[in-house]
């Protein structure tokens, strides 16, 4: 039982009922994504010239897979909300922005589970 | 007795076509859409990945499209897509602090943006041929 009163509960929420839990993360991730994309640039840096054996070897070093998952949660993540917000933008149609949204979601999932399987796949070299 | 007025002459917000266009207001939407442009890189990334857990042959398929001219101007593109979102990222997070909102800091941003990125995407690139890229 909440001792809060209903008035308080909704206040700051919004009609999205999640208040500004969006604009927050949008900009964590952000921050989050500048040194990880500078990692991830210096790792293609770094791989260009390698054979596939080579490839497979330094991307399932610990190191560089954790780099690598923590790069995919943030851009993921930032990229989900940011393609919403383009949703919600230009769809004005309710049933529209509903299935773009909820597309863009499963999008979002499917790429981040893809890639994270990947990089622990090649970790775990099986 | 109601009385039958003129409609009042209130003030109108002017229409947005009537703004003079400013390079802030080019580079907002360049923001965008080079954040829409790298959903298609995070697509190739995801690609790159799969087919490195995949094996020897899947690998072969993505470094047979990477090395392509075409595969080669999609890579230039997404890599100045990145730096350029970054940058400007990076300019967005200046101004939410409240920094840098005096008209000529603005302007100033917005330039070292739109030169930044063109001089880090063609540092990488130059970077890229100096690690012996294929």
């Amino acid at each position: 039982m909440s001792m809060r009163t209903p008035l308080g509960r909704v206040l700051g929420l919004g009609s999205a009922k999640s208040g500004t839990e969006d604009f927050w993360v949008q900009r964590v991730t952000a921050i989050a994504n500048v040194p990880l994309t500078l990692a991830g640039l210096f790792l293609v840096i770094s791989l260009t010239g390698h054979s596939y054996p080579g490839i497979k070897q330094i991307l399932g070093s610990p190191l560089v897979a954790v780099l690598m998952i923590l790069f995919i949660i943030a851009n993921v993540w930032h990229m989900k909300i940011g393609v919403q917000v383009v949703i919600e933008d230009y769809v004005h149609d309710h049933l529209q922005k509903l299935t773009l949204v909820i597309l863009n979601n499963f999008f979002a999932w499917a790429v981040g589970l893809a890639c994270m399987f990947a990089i622990l796949k090649i970790s775990f070299g099986v | 007795m109601a009385e039958t007025h003129a409609p009042i002459q209130r003030p109108l917000s002017p229409h947005l076509g009537i703004y003079r266009l400013t390079l802030s207001m080019v580079m907002s939407g360049l923001h965008r859409i080079t954040g829409l442009a790298l959903v298609a890189g995070m697509v190739l990334i995801t690609w790159w990945l799969l087919a490195a857990a995949a094996g020897q042959n899947a690998y072969g398929t993505f470094e047979g499209f990477a090395t392509s001219w075409i595969g080669r101007v999609i890579l230039f593109g997404f890599s100045w897509a990145l730096l350029h979102h970054l940058l400007g990222g990076l300019r967005y997070l200046i101004w939410d602090l409240g920094y840098g909102l005096e008209a000529a800091e603005r302007e100033w941003l917005v330039r070292a943006n739109i030169i930044g990125s063109i001089v880090a995407t063609i540092l990488l690139w130059l970077l890229l041929v100096m690690f012996g890229m294929r």
